[in-house]
């Protein structure tokens, strides 16, 4: 009986400190909605065989920070000729190989991660369809040292001006030489 | 009693003057040699005292004169090759395009009449006369020829050679008038003689051996082996062909990846499958895979297939069946629960319900561990 009288008031007591939690709870809640949004997808877009090493360390570290889902994304460009949803497998030979090497990279640290591919006439013409298609919180560029490469300095510019996100432009450091490329994969792909 | 074809022998190179038709005529003799029956179906000196030379002894079935436009030409004469039914027929410039008012348009078709009268065929043709090769030899050296043959013409070659000499080489035999008359000289050392342009053909003549090689090499392989284990109801495929077995999330598109990888290897056509289950709704992140799947099939030139079914390996089984595939792969599955728990692994289940279908199981490289030295 004793037993008994004591879980009934044991529940009791729970049940009031419950409810003068929950106000609590929801007042944090309410707090949070206040703060900016958690950022949940990094875009990382790259277009040649090599990517920054910078920029997908920099791109990691923020995923893990910020608990977001990276998206490596390879831009491919498709010639006048050809219809623009044509298969592109000689760039694919490039592309993919890449992209297969950062997503072995993010998964060894832990970081989830969603690749992309799109087309487009240009670079530039890829990234836009991309960023009409989905949803991305933050857009990682790396600006390449050598103008012939990947986005130029007008794509990027471009960017800034047309991505519904928050853009990061990481400037290329004489002594940023360290790149990402297939030849780190890890086994046979 | 059709009589069983005959063997097709084509000389390849990159340009006049590597010395096709010259080892036609060694093989000529060679066979001659051999004791075979060896005629000349067809030559073409181009007025070199040499190749001309080499000819001598081998018998020449003469030429037939054709009128055309109040012309009279000459082409090769099959009627009288096949009433003469040698062993062994040499016939120079294959890509020949002939006069009209003959059997065939042309001469690849009459050495097909040759073959199929069970003649053995020794040929020769430059690269530049491959039709999938015709605007890039063009793009390379500005020249556009115009008489082409269909790729397949070298496919159901028997034994191709090629008949290699360095740009350096050829042109010296060019100036040392070997190659044309010496009025000719100066003209093609201007033109298509220039050593960029031998360079670029010789590595288009190095590269087209090298794929006909290699697509021999797989069909070989193919019908030597795979075959005997298909099931009889199994469409038989011509090469490999991989199916890809995904679902909507986002590790599916590393699965893609690698089996396109593969394909690629194998030079074969590449499914990738993904079964729904009936009424299935999908998330918005499954939503996002799937759309993401789309454009990453699309771009590599795979066919992305989505079938509505809770018979999971029966209807892979179906879909491969039907689509004739040789070649499965799988990512790991997810634990069972449930029942599901009491059935065999989805790959157990597919290789007793396909027989001769390799089953791979891809694995996540990233996690592999390195050996430790």
């Amino acid at each position: 009986m004793i037993a008994l009288l004591t879980l009934i008031a044991g529940a009791a007591g729970g049940l009031a400190l419950g409810l003068v939690a929950r106000p609590r709870r929801r007042a944090t809640r309410r707090t949070s909605v206040e703060q900016p949004s958690a950022t949940r997808q990094i875009l990382l877009p790259f277009t040649g065989t090599t990517l920054s090493r910078r920029a997908l360390d920099a791109a990691m570290r923020l995923a893990k920070v910020e608990g977001a889902t990276l998206m490596p994304a390879f831009l491919a460009t498709v010639p006048l000729h050809q219809s623009l949803e044509s298969p592109l497998p000689k760039q694919c030979t490039i592309g993919m190989p890449l992209l297969e090497a950062i997503e072995q990279r993010a998964v060894r640290e832990g970081v989830p991660v969603d690749a992309r591919v799109e087309r487009g006439r240009s670079y530039r013409h890829a990234l836009s369809r991309l960023l009409e298609r989905e949803q991305f919180d933050r857009v990682i560029l790396s600006a390449a040292d050598d103008p012939r490469s990947g986005l130029s300095g007008d794509d990027l510019l471009w960017a800034i001006d047309h991505a519904d996100a928050e853009v990061m432009i990481l400037r290329p450091a004489p002594q940023d030489t360290r790149v990402v490329s297939a030849g780190g994969l890890a086994g046979h792909f | 009693m059709v009589p069983e074809r005959g063997h097709y022998k084509i000389f390849l190179g990159m340009a006049a003057g590597v010395g096709k038709t010259y080892r036609m005529l060694q093989e000529g003799h060679a066979e001659l040699e051999n004791g075979r029956d060896v005629v000349i179906g067809l030559l073409e000196t181009h007025g070199r005292a040499e190749t001309a030379g080499l000819a001598e002894g081998l018998e020449l079935v003469p030429r037939r004169r054709v009128e055309y436009r109040e012309q009279q030409l000459q082409e090769m004469d099959l009627p009288a090759i096949l009433r003469r039914r040698p062993e062994v027929c040499l016939v120079d410039e294959l890509a020949h395009t002939n006069v009209p008012g003959v059997e065939h348009d042309k001469r690849y078709e009459d050495i097909e009449a040759l073959l199929a009268a069970g003649v053995d065929v020794v040929s020769t043709v430059n690269v530049q006369h491959l039709e999938s090769l015709n605007d890039r030899v063009a793009e390379l050296t500005g020249v556009t020829v115009r008489e082409t043959i269909p790729d397949g013409v070298l496919g159901r070659a028997d034994e191709i050679v090629l008949i290699d000499v360095s740009p350096e080489a050829l042109l010296d035999r060019l100036r040392a008038g070997k190659v044309y008359p010496a009025a000719r000289i100066d003209a093609a050392l201007n033109n298509f003689f220039r050593i960029e342009n031998l360079a670029a053909l010789r590595e288009t003549a190095l590269r087209q051996v090298a794929e006909e090689v290699e697509a021999k090499r797989i069909v070989t392989e193919h019908v030597g082996t795979r075959n005997e284990l298909l099931s009889e109801t199994a469409p038989q495929a011509v090469g490999e062909r991989l199916m890809a077995l995904v679902e909507p999330y986002p590790g599916a598109q590393r699965l893609v990846r690698r089996a396109w990888r593969s394909a690629q290897r194998l030079g074969s056509q590449l499914d990738v499958l993904w079964i729904q289950r009936p009424g299935q709704r999908l998330t918005v992140e499954q939503e996002s895979s799937l759309a993401a799947l789309r454009t990453l099939t699309s771009v590599l030139g795979a066919n992305l297939l989505i079938e509505e079914s809770d018979m999971l390996a029966d209807t892979v089984a179906r879909v491969a069946t039907e689509r004739g595939t040789t070649y499965i792969l799988l990512g790991r599955s997810r634990e069972p629960r449930g029942l599901a728990r009491l059935r065999p692994p989805l790959p157990q289940q597919l290789m007793r319900r396909l027989p001769g279908v390799d089953v791979r199981i891809v694995a996540d490289r990233a996690l592999r561990h390195e050996p430790t030295p």
